[in-house]
């Protein structure tokens, strides 16, 4: 496995209401969907501009919320993360690969996205495959990483997200 | 024999909920991919269905839109929405648009159907 470059928070601060609800987001759809049990690692702030693995599910926020959740994969672990997922193999090089993924990471931004508790659409989801890719964020906010460990292998997923309204009552 | 409309996006998600809906027993599911294509597999169905699953968020036309579209010419047909919108207010305007129920992802195979079932057994009474 890669490692991930993080920084220290000297600076930029990690904001709990926006991280707690992605971690518990990404517990609930891997253990309900995929049936794997995740460990969640400290959450760190992402200092290089890049992603941190090869296979990257993104969907962006808008509304009241502004920015990215990522959810990034080394090839492996994606291979046998979304299998699992799907029911059957799938092969990296087949279509039906970048769909799992980015329904995978639908769901995890659609969980998080009610916690939040502010009026926010999410995007359809958009896949990129490749080592060294590299995602246009804020730059005004920090990336948030998130790493995460399963039986089948680890994954991570990055926050990079800025609040422009008021949290909302749209769960009430 | 039960005939199923499954409408997402995601050919992952519709291939999860054919084999959970294997539980009915004999069913026979036709699939689109967004609300347009919906309507054209709907306007190709004399027969109707014995009910939809509809996801929201999708390219071309979302899946509210497609309800609301629905409901114009067919008041019946129950409608599930199987969707990441959990907010309440989003379930209060897929209620208004004309849905009949609700399953939020991520679900397990056994809340899809219990919902389906539910759903069902509404119609009947």
């Amino acid at each position: 496995m890669s490692s991930i470059a993080t920084a220290p928070a000297a600076k930029a601060q990690i904001d709990p209401k926006l991280i707690v609800p992605a971690m518990n987001s990404v517990k609930a759809v891997f253990e309900t969907m995929v049936k794997v049990a995740v460990q969640i690692e400290r959450p760190t702030i992402k200092a290089t501009p890049g992603v941190s693995y090869d296979v990257s599910g993104i969907i962006g926020l808008s509304g009241d919320l502004t920015g990215s959740i990522v959810l990034s994969f080394p090839t492996a672990s994606a291979t046998k993360l979304v299998s699992a997922f799907a029911g059957c193999e799938l092969d990296p090089k087949s279509p039906e690969f970048p769909d799992a993924v980015g329904e995978l990471a639908n769901m995890i931004a659609g969980g998080a996205k009610k916690a939040f508790g502010f009026r926010a659409n999410i995007s359809t989801p958009n896949v990129v495959i490749g080592a060294g890719h590299k995602i246009a964020r804020l730059s005004d906010v920090p990336c948030v990483v998130i790493p995460c460990k399963t039986a089948m292998g680890d994954f991570a997923v990055e926050i990079n997200i800025k609040q422009i309204g008021v949290a909302a009552d749209a769960n009430r | 024999m039960m005939k199923i409309l499954l409408v997402d996006d995601s050919r992952t998600m519709r291939n999860i909920q054919k084999r959970a809906l294997e539980a009915l027993g004999p069913i026979e599911v036709s699939e689109a991919s967004d609300g347009v294509e919906a309507l054209t597999v709907i306007a190709g169905a004399p027969d109707g269905f014995s009910f939809m699953m509809i996801d929201w968020n999708m390219p071309n036309m979302d899946g509210i839109t497609l309800v609301r579209k629905i409901r114009e010419k067919d008041k019946a047909t129950p409608l599930i929405m199987a969707t990441t919108e959990a907010e309440k207010t989003r379930v209060i305007e897929a209620i208004k648009a004309g849905v009949n129920n609700y399953v939020i992802k991520p679900f397990t195979p056994e809340e899809m159907i219990g919902k389906v079932k539910a759903t069902l057994a509404k119609k009947v009474a």
